[in-house]
């Protein structure tokens, strides 16, 4: 007897067959392991807007050109406003002089970037995926980090700020989904900035734009559209090197960045409502430099610590917090300090709903620290 | 209501080829001959199977599971005519067709090459036939790709490759199949030509574990004897394909590595850094440039200095190929592993080919070129086309045989989808396996301290 139960036939058929359960196995993997939750409205940074991310990385960036004269974007299709939209109508705006294309060389636009921002032109390299930045490590490692330094001060990239999409994207698999932010901050000399929204997003980027620094900027590709906030149309800056409390609580401390924070904020709420336990959460922010005050005080008073991101657990940058924090508040830890991290596997294709580190595994986490 | 859904389900399958229980065939004939060009009445699908087999003698189906070395594909694929429901072969005797003919190719622009490859290529019935099939079947695979995708059965990442089937087709036809190959993310075209089974493809985009790597690679990582994939990262692949010419070289077997590469890598920094080498040690390597006119939505003029490509190598002498005519391509491919194989070192090739969809599938590949550039390209210089009226109009075969082909063609396609949407996904155990070599399952730490999983390789 002919199946009914056959896909490739037309939409018809299908919603006459009595059971044809493949739609609902595909609608079942396009649910995001998150849900984006908006901060409220800042009021101290004048009219605001909704945006989503990537607008408020446009906005970020037409307010740079517009201040900086020596200001300048580039990267793989930025022209035309970039494969995420981030640099839309900018060219038109401020001409092809300062937002241009570059061949497709990672290596050559970060070393490109890097001369440039040592001329003394506000250099804004964008690489198209941070999957793709390896061919530019030993650019950003080798020459960015350490020009000042080799040179006693004498020279110095600052003006330098790379930016690259981040993180998981549901369907990315290897090359299009890595957090390779542990692999820069194991080099002095260089910020690693990761946003969790809109807002922050364009205060961190002016911020780093404005830092003295060379700067890496990594943005969360989930959250270009899914995020959407009121962000202010004003330029303003978010100090980096603070983390910043999003709640706070008595019980276990949180620490994440990017995406995870939100993964992290149902967690918190899964934890107060199931478990009566109250969460303090933190978002890090800034990568490298870290801020190590806020954690440790945060970790004194609760005396357990979750850290959690999507980067594999041997290496990543949860193994440089719990280290710290194990230094500096031994004696007030009431449980081993926990990472909920991806996989020690390169970042799956199919698989990728196991690997991530969901809200389910952070919650199991936290109950075992409870009952310690 | 079911027996009608049964009939509506069973004719939709025979319109697009599908393989149907037996019982029904007479059935649907009868109920569907306007739609099928039936040439003989369904009672006698026999005798039809026998006359098409002294006809051409179908040899067996490569080996799907068993992934024999580079299955003969170019020398020998399946007609699939022996599946009931087939409809009746024309019965034209040998002795109607030219069975070879000599066709006159463009001449190709030489770097540093006294002399390029020859003006004239010699076709046999039979090699037309078989480029047709396979070119063929690389568009309807990759247009079942771009359906399957459509319909969110395919996700991720998906970069088709119709348009350049001529590239694909010529160079497996210029070289062994002990000849090594590798390329970049459009690759479904060379995993096919490789010897790799279209329903092991498919499943592969799926994520399923009948895939060619198990469902754990996807579309850019795919993979077959003397294949090395399928490769994400741009101009990766350029300087494996010059080791792998140095084990060649190394080795003395006479073999030669065609290492593939589009537009957009050729300003690759590690692709200058494969030439030197190349030519310093004289290594029989292929650089190739599938040269499509557009790195994703960036046309060659405003991405390189300088677009001819076959000249980026300076020191390494190159040609620049039609790469939409499969003849062409076949004999500067032949010129260009000879050269290779007499020890004169690296030779660069470029392709001028096309591609008719976008990018990949996120592409809707009109933003950056017109729709009449596209229908313009399709119209005068498809290469599928182009065989085939070469192949009427010197009477090597018949409207009738490529309208056969096609159909068995569209079912095989249509059974391969079948299969990668029924096949199931790997097991959870299949995410940490193989990530190193080990001989004890090596303990894989999870996302927190108590989940562990085992790898085993």
């Amino acid at each position: 007897m002919l199946s009914l139960h056959i896909p490739t036939l037309s939409a018809t058929l299908l919603k006459l067959s009595p059971s044809s359960n493949s739609r609902t196995k595909t609608q079942r993997r396009h649910a995001a392991h998150f849900t984006f939750q908006p901060d409220p409205v800042p009021t101290q940074y004048g009219p605001t807007q909704k945006m989503n991310l990537f607008q408020s990385v446009t906005s970020a960036l037409d307010n740079t050109l517009a201040s900086d004269p020596t200001a300048v974007i580039f990267g793989e299709d930025v022209a035309f406003g970039g494969v995420f939209r981030c640099t839309v109508g900018l060219r038109d705006k401020y001409g092809k002089d300062r937002v241009f294309n570059t061949p497709l060389c990672e290596q050559g636009i970060v070393g490109f970037g890097i001369g440039a921002a040592v001329a003394g032109a506000t250099a804004i390299a964008e690489i198209q995926f941070a999957d793709y930045i390896y061919p530019a490590f030993d650019q950003i490692v080798n020459e960015a980090a350490k020009y000042r330094y080799r040179s006693g001060n004498l020279f110095d990239c600052g003006n330098l700020t790379i930016r690259a999409p981040w993180g998981c994207v549901g369907h990315g698999s290897l090359y299009h989904s890595q957090s390779p932010e542990a692999f820069f901050a194991h080099c002095p000399g260089i910020k690693v900035v990761i946003p969790r929204s809109p807002v922050q997003a364009k205060g961190l980027l002016l911020a780093c734009i404005a830092d003295q620094n060379p700067c890496i900027f990594f943005e969360p590709k989930i959250l270009y559209r899914a995020a959407v906030e009121q962000v202010p149309v004003e330029p303003y800056t978010i100090p980096l090197s603070q983390a910043e409390i999003l709640q706070e609580g008595s019980d276990v401390t949180l620490v994440a960045w990017g995406t995870q924070i939100h993964v992290m904020r149902e967690v918190a709420n899964m934890a107060q409502e199931k478990l009566g336990v109250s969460c303090e959460l933190i978002d890090l922010q800034t990568i490298l430099p870290w801020d190590t005050e806020t954690v440790c005080k945060s970790v004194v008073k609760t005396g357990r610590l979750l850290i959690s991101h999507e980067a594999p657990i041997t290496g990543g940058f949860a193994a440089e917090i719990s280290s710290t924090v194990q230094e500096e508040c031994f004696l007030n830890l009431e449980a081993p300090i926990s990472r909920v991290c991806g996989y020690d596997t390169p970042f799956p294709h199919i698989f990728e709903p196991f690997y991530i580190p969901d809200k389910w595994k952070c919650f199991e986490a936290i109950k075992k620290m409870i009952n310690y | 209501m079911k027996n009608m859904l049964t009939i509506i389900s069973n004719a939709l399958c025979r319109i697009t080829g599908r393989n149907v229980g037996a019982q029904t065939v007479s059935e649907l004939l009868i109920d569907l001959s306007e739609y099928v060009n039936v040439t003989s009445p369904p009672a006698v699908p026999a005798l039809a199977q026998t006359q098409a087999q002294t006809q051409r003698q179908p040899p067996k189906p490569p080996p799907v599971s068993t992934r024999a070395p580079a299955a003969q594909l170019v020398s020998a694929q399946a007609d699939q005519l022996d599946t009931p429901g087939t409809r009746a072969v024309v019965s034209r005797s040998f002795a109607d067709f030219t069975s070879q003919a000599t066709f006159d190719i463009k001449k190709c622009d030489v770097h540093r090459l006294e002399e390029g490859p020859p003006l004239k290529a010699e076709l046999t019935r039979e090699q037309g036939l078989r480029y047709y099939r396979i070119m063929q079947t690389v568009r309807r695979m990759e247009l079942k790709a771009d359906q399957l995708y459509k319909q969110k059965i395919i996700r991720g990442f998906c970069h088709l490759y119709d348009g350049q089937e001529a590239c694909a087709v010529g160079i497996e036809a210029a070289i062994n199949p002990s000849d090594h190959l590798i390329t970049a993310y459009r690759a479904h075209g060379y995993t096919y030509t490789r010897g790799i089974a279209v329903k092991e493809i498919l499943a592969e985009l799926t994520g399923r574990r009948g895939g060619v790597a198990k469902g754990k690679g996807g579309s850019m990582h795919m993979y077959a004897p003397h294949f090395y994939g399928g490769n994400g990262i741009v101009g990766a692949q350029v300087p494996l394909g010059a080791g792998i010419a140095l084990a060649c070289q190394y080795q003395g077997n006479n073999q030669v590595c065609v290492a593939l590469y589009g537009d957009g890598a050729a300003n690759q920094g590690q692709l200058f850094e494969s030439f030197n080498m190349a030519a310093l040690w004289k290594l029989p390597c292929i650089f190739t440039c599938e040269n499509n006119q557009y790195g994703m939505g960036t046309s060659v003029e405003r991405a390189s200095a300088s677009t001819d490509y076959y000249k980026r190598g300076d020191f390494i002498p190159g040609i620049r190929v039609d790469g939409m005519d499969v003849l062409c391509v076949r004999e500067a491919f032949k010129f260009a592993a000879e050269h290779c194989r007499s020890g004169k070192g690296p030779i660069v090739m470029e392709l001028k080919t096309y591609r008719y969809h976008g990018h990949s599938m996120s592409d809707p590949g009109v933003s950056y070129r017109t729709r009449e550039e596209i229908q313009e390209v399709r119209s005068k210089s498809d290469p599928i086309t182009m065989l085939k009226e070469r192949m009427l109009s010197n009477n090597m075969a018949s409207v009738e045989e490529f309208k056969e082909i096609d159909i068995a063609i569209r079912k095989e396609v249509e059974e391969a989808a079948q299969y990668a949407t029924s096949d199931p996904e790997p097991p959870l155990e299949e995410l940490c396996n193989h990530i190193f070599s080990n001989d004890s399952p090596l303990e894989v730490r999870g996302t927190n301290p108590w989940a562990r999983l085992k790898s085993v390789s």
